[in-house]
C-alpha cells in the first residue's frame, strides 16, 4: 500500500496500523442467543458503542432489517459500510469494508446466505474473508440457525432452517458470549419450548469454552483434571457387569451434560469365554457411546489413573471383582490401590 | 393482609462468575424496566463498588437506608430488611445474595434476608457468582485454587424462580480491570495476581454456564419425576425407583467434602439422599471434644444443606451402615478415605474396603479428597 498521506501523520500512523493488523488474522467474537429477541443485536451493537467510545475504528457492515430503538440509540454515529442488494438479498460489501480497513467490524445476523452469484455462498464465509484481512468481527447468532441444531430444534420447535452456519465456525471464535437474558419481545415461542432453548444454549457455550480451555492448557502443559465438567470413565474387565455399569455411567453423563469414557485394560492368559465377554462389553460401550479405548500397561492400576488423569476424570466406575482380576500385589488389592491412588476423583464401586 | 402479602414473593438471580462481569448493571438495568412499566421498585441493598456505570443505573430508582449494626466498637452497614418490610414495595433489588451479615445483625445470612421478603410476598432482584455455591466448593478449589468462604446452600438457589446467566467473557473481564473499571488501580494489580488468571476465569465460567443450564432444566415441568434407576436404564417403565444416596458422616474434616459431593450428586441424579453417623457408644466417649465438636458440625452442616441426618449406635460400623443401608432401600453409599497420615490411610482404606466387601448388593462411592490440588493452573 502506498503512503499518500504523508503530510498528515495520525493518518500515516493509522495506514501502519492497519497494514500491521492485516498480517495477522482478526479476531472473531460471537453473541449467542437462544431465541430472537433475547437482545443479541443490541448487546452486539453496545459493545461497538463502547469500543468506539474507547477510540477504536468500528463499523458495520450489515443489520438486521427491524431493529428497536434501543439499537438505533448505541448504533448512532457509527459508520455504515452498507451492504450490497444482490436480487433483493443484502450481501456485504466485502470489498468496501477490507478498503475501508477498520479495527472491528459489526456482522449483526450471521446465518445469511448470499445469493447465486455472489462471490461466496455463506455469510460466514464473507465473515471469514475479513478475519483473513486482519479485520476483527463481532457477529449474531440464534441457536436455531446452527446446523448441527437442526434436529433438536426440529424436535422443540417443529421447524427447521435452511440457511445455517456449522458449528465449527463457532469453535473457531475467538470468544463467544451467550445472551442469556429473558425474551423481551415476543417471540411467538412458549414458555417451556424457550427454557429448553436456553438450556441448549447454555451449555452449548459451555462445552465451546472446555474445549478452548483443554486447548489453552495442554498448550501450556498442564494435566487437564479440572472438574468443570463431569468426565465418568467405566473399567471394563472380561468378568464385571459392564452392561450395568455402562447404563448408569450414561445416565449420570446425560444429567451432568457430561461425558461417558470406557476402557479395557489389555490382560494376557485370558481364556476364550473371557474375550468374548469382553468383546460384548466393548459392543456395549459403543452402544451407550462412550469413548472406547484399549490401553496396555504392566501396571493396571497405574495405567487406569494416567489415562483418568490425562483426561479429566471426574468418576470411574470399577467392578466388585477387580479385586480378584489382578493378581494382588505389594500394597493391597488392586481395588485398594485404585482408591487410595485415585487422587481427586470419585470411585465408585459396582456389585457384580 | 394484602392480596400481596398472601402470595410468596418472586425470586430472580443474576449469576455471574467473577466481580466486573455487570451482574449488578444487568439487575439494575431490569429495574429501571420494572419501574418504567409502572412497577413500584425499590433498591434494598446496593453495592457500588466505584463504578460510575453501575452508579449511573441506580439513579433514579427509590433506596431504602441501611442500617447501622454496632460490632466490637465499629458500625456496620447492614441491610435494613425491617424497613424494606414496612416500605412494602413490589419489587426489592438486594445485591451479594451470598453476603454474611455482621454479628449481631437480626439474621446471620443475607439470604434469610431475602426469604423474609419473599415471604412478605415482596419480588426480589439479587447477584451471585457461581463460586459461593455450597456444593461446589472443593471443585472450585480443585478446578480454580480459590476457596470461596462466603456459601450458598444449593436448596436457595434451587428455590429461585429464575436464574439467568450474566456472561462477559474473560478476555473482555481482564481488559475492563486493566482499565479501572472493576478495582481502583493497586488492588486491581492484586486481584491480577491472584483470582483473575485467564484460565481460573474460564474455569469459573463454564461452571457458571453449566449451572444456569441445570436451574433452567430443573425448572421444566416433569422434573420432579423420578428418573429410572439404573438397571432399568432405558427401559422406562416399571423400574423407575428414585435412586437413594447415603453418606456416611464422621468427625474427619473430608466429611465436608463428602457432603457437598453427595448433596450435588443427588441433586442431579434427583436423587433421596440420607446422612448417617455410627457411634460405638451412645455418650461418644470414644471421640475427643474436638472430635465430638467436629462430627456435630458436620451433622449441622448437613442439615443446613437438607439432607436428613441421624446418629445411630452400634458395635460394628461397617455393618450397622450396610444394615441401615438395606433397611433403608439404599443404592449407593458415599464415604470418604480420611485425611493422609499414613497409619490413618491404611485404617480408612480397611474400612472403605469393609464397607465395599459388606455392601455387595449396593454401589459404594469412595469421595475423592478435592482439598489436595494436584495441578495448578499456570500464572
Amino acid at each position: 500500500m502506498s503512503v499518500d498521506n504523508h503530510r498528515d501523520p495520525e493518518a500515516l500512523l493509522r495506514q501502519i496500523e492497519a497494514a500491521e493488523r492485516a498480517e495477522r488474522r482478526g479476531q472473531l467474537k460471537i453473541f449467542l442467543g437462544y431465541a430472537s429477541g433475547v437482545g443479541k443485536s443490541f448487546k452486539l451493537f453496545d459493545e461497538g458503542r463502547r469500543r468506539r467510545e474507547r477510540g477504536e475504528d468500528v463499523v458495520i457492515a450489515a443489520m438486521q432489517p427491524d431493529s428497536d430503538p434501543a439499537v438505533a440509540e448505541a448504533i448512532r454515529g457509527v459508520p455504515i459500510v452498507p451492504t450490497k442488494s444482490l436480487r433483493g438479498v443484502p450481501v456485504i460489501d466485502v470489498a468496501a469494508v477490507i478498503a475501508r480497513r477498520p479495527q472491528v467490524c459489526l456482522v449483526d445476523g450471521l446465518a445469511y446466505d448470499n445469493p447465486d452469484g455472489s462471490q461466496r455462498r455463506k455469510r460466514y464465509e464473507d465473515v471469514e474473508a475479513l478475519l483473513e484481512a486482519g479485520i476483527a468481527v463481532m457477529t449474531s447468532i440464534n441457536l436455531e440457525y446452527i446446523t448441527e441444531q437442526q434436529e433438536f430444534a426440529k424436535h422443540v420447535l417443529g421447524r427447521t432452517k435452511t440457511e445455517t452456519v456449522p458449528q465449527a465456525f463457532l469453535d473457531r471464535a475467538d470468544e463467544v458470549v451467550v445472551v442469556d437474558a429473558p425474551a423481551e419481545a415476543d417471540t411467538g415461542i412458549e414458555e417451556q419450548q424457550l427454557s429448553q432453548l436456553r438450556q441448549r444454549a447454555l451449555l452449548l457455550v459451555a462445552d465451546v469454552v472446555d474445549r478452548q480451555l483443554e486447548s489453552y492448557l495442554r498448550a501450556n502443559g498442564i494435566q487437564s483434571a479440572w472438574g468443570t465438567q463431569e468426565r465418568i470413565l467405566v473399567c471394563m474387565t472380561p468378568r464385571a457387569n459392564a452392561a450395568k455399569m455402562l447404563a448408569s455411567g450414561r445416565r449420570n453423563a446425560e444429567r451432568f451434560h457430561g461425558e461417558l469414557f470406557a476402557i479395557y485394560v489389555t490382560q494376557q492368559h485370558l481364556t476364550a469365554e473371557d474375550r468374548m465377554a469382553l468383546e460384548r462389553n466393548v459392543t456395549l460401550a459403543r452402544a451407550q457411546h462412550a469413548h472406547i479405548e484399549t490401553l496396555e500397561g504392566r501396571d493396571p492400576v497405574r495405567t487406569i489413573l494416567d489415562y483418568a488423569h490425562a483426561h479429566g476424570i471426574t468418576q470411574i466406575f470399577v467392578g466388585h471383582n477387580l479385586r480378584r482380576s489382578w493378581r494382588t500385589r505389594l500394597g493391597g488389592t488392586p481395588l485398594d490401590r485404585l482408591i487410595r491412588d485415585a487422587e481427586g476423583i470419585d470411585v465408585r464401586v459396582f456389585p457384580q | 393482609m394484602t392480596d400481596a402479602e398472601q402470595r410468596r414473593g418472586r425470586l430472580k438471580v443474576f449469576l455471574g462468575y467473577a466481580a466486573g462481569v455487570g451482574k449488578t448493571y444487568q439487575m439494575l438495568t431490569e429495574a429501571r424496566d420494572l419501574q418504567k412499566r409502572g412497577v413500584d421498585v425499590v433498591i434494598g441493598y446496593f453495592e457500588p463498588h466505584g463504578r460510575h456505570e453501575t452508579i449511573a443505573r441506580a439513579e433514579g430508582l427509590e433506596t431504602v437506608p441501611r442500617q447501622m449494626v454496632e460490632y466490637r466498637g465499629g458500625r456496620f452497614e447492614e441491610m435494613d430488611t425491617d424497613a424494606i418490610l414496612r416500605r412494602h414495595p413490589e419489587v426489592a433489588v438486594v445485591d451479594e445474595f451470598p453476603h454474611t451479615n455482621v454479628p449481631g445483625s437480626p439474621r446471620l445470612k443475607r439470604w434469610e434476608d431475602v426469604h423474609v421478603l419473599l415471604d412478605a410476598g415482596i419480588d426480589v432482584l439479587t447477584t451471585m457468582n457461581v463460586q459461593h455455591l455450597e456444593s461446589l466448593n472443593d471443585q472450585i478449589w480443585q478446578s480454580a485454587g480459590v476457596r470461596v468462604r462466603e456459601t450458598i446452600p444449593d436448596w436457595v438457589l434451587k428455590q429461585a424462580d429464575e436464574v439467568v446467566m450474566v456472561d462477559l467473557t474473560p478476555r473482555a473481564l481482564l481488559n475492563r480491570l486493566a482499565r479501572g473499571v472493576v478495582y481502583p488501580p493497586e488492588r486491581a494489580r492484586q486481584a491480577l495476581d491472584n483470582f483473575f488468571k485467564e484460565s481460573t476465569l474460564v474455569a469459573l465460567r463454564e461452571l457458571a454456564m453449566r449451572q444456569a443450564a441445570y436451574a433452567v432444566e430443573s425448572r421444566l415441568p416433569g422434573d420432579d419425576e423420578p428418573l429410572p434407576s439404573a438397571g432399568a436404564a432405558g427401559a422406562g417403565g416399571d423400574g423407575a425407583a428414585r435412586e437413594r444416596l447415603l453418606l456416611i458422616i464422621t468427625p474427619d474434616p473430608s466429611s465436608a467434602a463428602l457432603i457437598r459431593r453427595g448433596r450435588r450428586v443427588a441433586d442431579y441424579l434427583r436423587a433421596d439422599c440420607l446422612a448417617i453417623y455410627v457411634t460405638k457408644s451412645a455418650d461418644f466417649a470414644d471421640l475427643t471434644a474436638e472430635r465430638r465438636d467436629n462430627l456435630e458440625r458436620h451433622l449441622n452442616f448437613a442439615r443446613g444443606l437438607r439432607i436428613e441426618s441421624r446418629v445411630l449406635e452400634g458395635r460394628d460400623v461397617a455393618e450397622t451402615i450396610v444394615g441401615f443401608a438395606r433397611m433403608h432401600g439404599i443404592t449407593q453409599i458415599f464415604v470418604t478415605r480420611e485425611r493422609p497420615s499414613a497409619l490413618r490411610s491404611w485404617f480408612a482404606s480397611a474400612f472403605v474396603q469393609r464397607i465395599v466387601h459388606l455392601a455387595r448388593d449396593m454401589q459404594v462411592t469412595v469421595v475423592a479428597d478435592r482439598s489436595a490440588r494436584r495441578s495448578r493452573p499456570a500464572a
